[in-house]
């Protein structure tokens, strides 16, 4: 697998992770105290990090055809899952997502909730909103970082997108001080989904015994034809009537923020 | 206690399954046929083309008509 594919794939990936993330963080601290929010980002890091250091070495002891087997299949259930909610944002049959929406029902959730301290943290809802927020994208950071890196056979470089993905969008989110609703979040979700399924089918194929035509020749024309076919999916969806009413905003809490990944 | 290792449960059931188990159960048969025609001197690398061509749109069909009833 050459370099670029897998830089892109696992930089827009960990972009789409990281600015959810980040409208979490931007919640906590806004609506509660910034130290607190920011404490909690610290102490994800650490879980993250010790999640890194325990699998990171783990993986590379596992057989290459069980790895792709493995990682493959999950990659294509989450492939799948990414996709299936993509064309139906793209198609009218899910709301689409929104991280100003999102970030305001954060804001009136934070402000509700008490702001009472707990040992060393003065504001405990901050801490543990930024904690949780951070905690479950990081995990699907490190998750695709990992799984692409030790399948491509280039940890370091999967490694280097998802730091640099998450590096841009921080200091972004830092810069602007507001959710980062320009970003093309839908669009982005959409080019993953496709690449995550492709890239699953091929490791998944490979790892299960079977051999592609073309040997990695053929990532070129299953990833364009996932994309082309998801593509003719949003385009039949789109002649089948939305429900009438639309859709509910949406609500507060990181679990909600995780589920509409 | 109980409480917690079932929300330690759940949260992984939702990190890897997600919103339609089907998709996930669909992949695994797909990758144990794989496997199974690998073994013989057929070519087995369409299998999980084939099964993303009936799974997702199965899935997505399915989303948009529970949506449609509410």
């Amino acid at each position: 697998m050459s370099a670029l594919p897998l830089f892109v794939a696992v930089f827009l990936a960990c972009a789409v992770e990281a600015v959810e993330a980040a409208t979490i963080v931007l919640a906590a601290g806004v609506a509660g105290e910034w130290r607190s929010a920011m404490a909690g980002v610290l102490a994800a890091l650490g879980v993250l990090t010790v999640v890194v250091a325990v699998l990171g070495p783990a993986l590379t002891l596992v057989p290459l055809g069980g790895l792709r087997l493995v990682v493959g299949g999950l990659l294509l259930v989450f492939g799948l899952q990414w996709l299936r909610k993509a064309v139906l944002r793209a198609s009218g049959h899910k709301a689409r997502h929104d991280e100003s929406a999102i970030f305001e029902a954060e804001l009136v959730a934070a402000r509700g909730a008490p702001h009472q301290g707990r040992g060393a943290v003065t504001d405990w809802y901050a801490f543990t909103l930024a904690f949780k927020g951070v905690l479950l994208e990081g995990l699907e950071v490190v998750f695709i970082a990992l799984t692409f890196g030790s399948n491509a056979g280039d940890v370091l470089l999967a490694a280097l997108a998802a730091a640099a993905s998450v590096a841009l969008v921080a200091a972004a989110a830092f810069a602007v001080r507001a959710p980062l609703a320009r970003v093309p979040e839908n669009s982005m979700k959409f080019v993953v989904g496709v690449m995550l399924t492709g890239f699953g089918v091929f490791w998944g194929a490979e790892g299960a015994g079977a051999r592609w035509p073309g040997s990695d020749a053929a990532l070129l024309v299953l990833v364009p034809a996932v994309a082309a076919f998801a593509l003719a999916l949003v385009a039949g969806l789109r002649l089948v009537a939305v429900r009438p009413g639309g859709f509910a905003a949406t609500g507060p809490g990181p679990d909600r923020a995780k589920e509409e990944t | 206690m109980r409480a917690r290792l079932r929300g330690f449960l759940r949260f992984w059931y939702e990190f890897v399954v997600g919103d339609d188990w089907r998709i996930a159960l669909g992949v695994v048969l797909a990758l144990a046929a794989t496997s199974a025609v690998s073994r013989t001197s057929a070519p087995s690398w369409w299998l999980l083309p084939v099964a993303v061509v009936v799974l997702l749109p199965t899935s997505l069909w399915r989303a948009v008509r529970s949506a449609r009833r509410g």
